[in-house]
Order: C-alpha cells, then structure tokens, then sequence
C-alpha cells in the first residue's frame, strides 16, 4: 500500500502560494471541502483563480475568500447565491467565466483522463461559443472545449483510507470525482479516514491512484441552502 | 387563466410512463407533484441522482442530499447517485426523455434565453445550455409575459441566448404552444382565455388554425 496521509489540513496545503489555480468540489455547499477553504483563507493565499460549480453564500464556503478578496477570477457555472460575488462582478474586481455546467463537469474529466479537448454542443449559438471551434458532427454543430489545467484540487470525500481511495455519499459527490487527479496535486479530505481494508475494493468511487493527499476533517459544519421539509 | 400550480398541472399530463425527467428550478419543480401515480417515472437532478423523491420529514433532512435548487430532497426505492460528469453525460447522451425548464423569452425558430440580463442579473446557466443543447423534447414552463406585462413569446429573443433552435414545446398560463416551422403553433387554450387573449399577448408569429380546444387539466 502507499500510504497518501498527512496529519492535518497544514501539511495537505503544503505549496500552496498566491496566484495559483485551485479546482473545489461541491454543489452549493454540498460536498465542499470546508477543511481546506478555511485554511485557505487562514493563510491568506491571494490572486488565486478557483474553478467551482458555485461560489459558495456570503458568510460560507468560496464566499469566505471572497469576502477577504482573495479570489482574482471564478470559473463557475452558478453563481446566483452570493450577493458579494455579484458586487464584485459588476464592479469589475473579481473576474468570472461563467460556463455550462455540463462542460465545467467534462473539463475537469478530461484533464483527469489525460483528453487534451472535446467537442459539446452546449452552448453552441451562444457567446460561450464565441472564439471556439466549431465543428458538425452528424449534421449537428459542436464547440470545441478544452481540459482544465490546476496546480491542486480540493476534495471532499465521506470515506477513505491511508491509500487514498475514496467513497462519496448521496449528491455530496457531485464534482468530486471528476476532479480527483485533474490537478497537479489532489488533496482529499475525509470524515472518517480508516485503515486499508476496512473500504470494500467493490464499493470504491475513486481509486488511491488520482490522489496525492488525504486528511480527516477536523469538523464538519454541512450547512444547508434551502431546507425544505413536508409534514 | 392558469397560476404557476396549473401550468405545472398541465405540463405533468406530458409526462409518460418510463420517462426519465428532468426539472428545472421554479415552475418546473412543482410538476412532480402532479404526474399520475399509476405511472413509473424518475426524476434527475443534474447534482446526481435520478429517483428523486420528495421534500424529506424534518427528522430526515440530510445535508447530503439535496436538488439542483439547493433545496433537501429525499431518494426513493431504486434511486441511484453519481458524479456531475455522468449526470451531463446521461443529460448529453441524450438518455432522459424530457426536459423541462423556465424562461425569460422563446423565440417562434425554437431559440430560448433564460440565463442573463446585461447588466441586471448575472446568476450563470448552470446546466441549462447542456440540457437545451442536447434534449429532444423539451418543454418551457413560464408566465406569457414578463411582469411589465410584455410577451416572451417573441420574433426573435432580446436577451443573450442558452441555446438555438431547440424548444418544443410551451405551456404559459395562457395557452399550450408548440414551434412549427419557425412560428408559434396555438394547440390549446387556458380556461377562460380567448384565442384573441392569446393572440394579444404574443409578439411572435403564431399559427392558429381550427377551433382552439381549452385545456382539460
């Protein structure tokens, strides 16, 4: 077995420095890996671009560097939640890509699947497709997207072990998978980190290979958009 | 005149057995609470899970369980979770048999806008460039006209696109339309809504032909 642990958020982030590209998994804040974020904005890493599907609220998640203005530009494909994202946005501080969500999702799977671009029809007709290729296959027009290049992902998985293969629970998974070894580094953290063994082989998501860091979270507050209930 | 309920109402009766579904955020979301139970249909949510079930008891809310609007759902028997590029893929693939999504303006070709306003609201599309850019049956669900009382049934759309040439279908609270050959189609009317209602408020050119049945919802 190679062991991927580190013993806490402070050796995970190790290299991490201003300027950098950073991938986060999460939906809204389902899955988000809220260890490392808050270290990120303990250290102060400044200038960074983050590729995200959403930008986290206010006061939680990606809206935490955002707040302190330590994001220089998102890639996202929804950003609606976050009323400082929109002010920097519109003041022209914050720089946005703002693309489709199923092109986000196949940007970071071809850069952990070694796919250097592909073609999507999402999007095409509209100023996403402005500047791309295009291209017809069967008659109907595709834009030519490329993979995403990050010095480290951030990941949040529920189970994993000292290998670094990882389980993910209901729709926390969401980007994770996709962006596990789609960066220079992988760092995955956990909430429950167990001894190889203990995960059935048969019931991995993502094997130890596309991970180069794992870390039990210190906590975890899973905070809730929108709680909806019936009676 | 139909409410937001009877558009979804309506929509729902295009629901079929064996149907795979996707809903968008708003209108789209309530349509679940109206398809048949004597048919087997699942819902997708592009987060990843298809066999969404409802609004979970308090007891049961998960943090980890949730829709594409961010709000806490449950699964039902047979559900399934997977990660955001195989949702686009089954989305892409073309495997989910229908959309349906809102809009702030379809074109009479088929064009729809429903992600931005220059200058006034930049929120994102999320995944509906993927869902509109691939779906072969599509259904808008919106309001005839926005709130300034102008139609969003137009000649061509104002605002930046989310995908061309692409909406099949389209339940207002007005009228059920549908696009044939570059024009509006009038197929059904709301209760109490006259053709000349339906005519007034929309801007593109629309097909009408025969008696125009009012809708049985």
């Amino acid at each position: 077995m190679i062991n991927k642990t580190v013993n806490n958020v402070t050796e995970a982030l190790e290299g991490v420095h201003d300027g950098m590209t950073f991938m986060l998994g999460g939906f809204g804040l389902s899955g988000i890996p809220e260890n490392s974020i808050q270290e990120l904005v303990k250290r102060n890493i400044k200038d960074v671009t983050c590729i995200s599907n959403n930008a986290g609220v206010d006061d939680f998640g990606l809206g935490l560097l955002l707040k302190k203005q330590q994001i220089k530009k998102m890639i996202s494909s929804y950003v609606g939640e976050n009323a400082e994202f929109e002010r920097q946005m519109l003041s022209g501080e914050l720089e946005v890509d703002l693309i489709p969500q199923g092109t986000l999702a196949e940007r970071c799977r071809a850069a952990q699947n070694g796919i250097p671009a592909f073609y999507t029809p999402a999007g095409y007709g509209t100023e996403v497709a402005e500047g791309k290729e295009v291209r017809e296959f069967d008659g109907k027009p595709h834009i030519m997207e490329t993979a995403f290049k990050a010095d480290f992902a951030f990941i949040k998985a529920w189970k994993g072990d000292e290998a670094g293969n990882l389980i993910f629970k209901g729709t926390a998974r969401n980007f994770n998978p996709v962006m596990c070894g789609a960066a220079k580094i992988t760092v995955v953290e956990v909430e429950e980190l167990v001894k190889p063994g203990e995960l059935d082989p048969n019931f991995v998501h993502i094997p130890g290979v596309f991970v180069q860091r794992i870390f039990q979270g210190e906590k975890y507050e899973k905070r809730i958009e929108q709680r909806t209930t019936r009676a | 005149m139909l409410d937001k309920n009877g558009i979804a109402k309506r929509i729902a009766k295009e629901v079929q057995d064996g149907f795979y579904v996707n809903l968008g955020i708003g209108i789209p979301t309530l349509v679940a609470n109206y398809v048949r139970n004597d048919i087997e249909v699942e819902f997708q949510s592009e987060n990843g899970i298809l066999g969404m079930g409802p609004f979970p008891k308090e007891e049961d809310v998960d943090a980890d369980l949730i829709n594409a609007g961010k709000q806490t759902i449950t699964a039902l028997p047979g559900a399934s979770f997977f990660d955001s590029a195989l949702s686009f893929g089954m989305i892409r693939g073309q495997h989910v048999d229908l959309t349906i999504l809102g809009a702030m303006e379809v074109a009479q070709n088929g064009n729809i806008a429903n992600w931005k306003i220059p200058g006034k609201m930049v929120k994102g599309m999320g995944g509906a460039m993927d869902l509109v850019g691939s779906a072969k049956n599509i259904i808008v669900a919106m309001m005839h006209t926005n709130k300034a009382g102008q139609s969003k049934l137009l000649k061509s759309c104002s605002l930046p696109l989310t995908g061309v040439e692409c909406v099949t279908k389209i339940v207002t609270n007005l009228a059920v339309l549908d696009i044939d050959k570059g024009q509006f189609r009038l197929l059904e009317r709301a209760p109490g809504v006259s053709v000349e209602d339906i005519q007034k408020a929309t801007e593109g050119d629309l097909i009408v032909e025969g008696d125009i049945p009012e809708m049985k919802i």
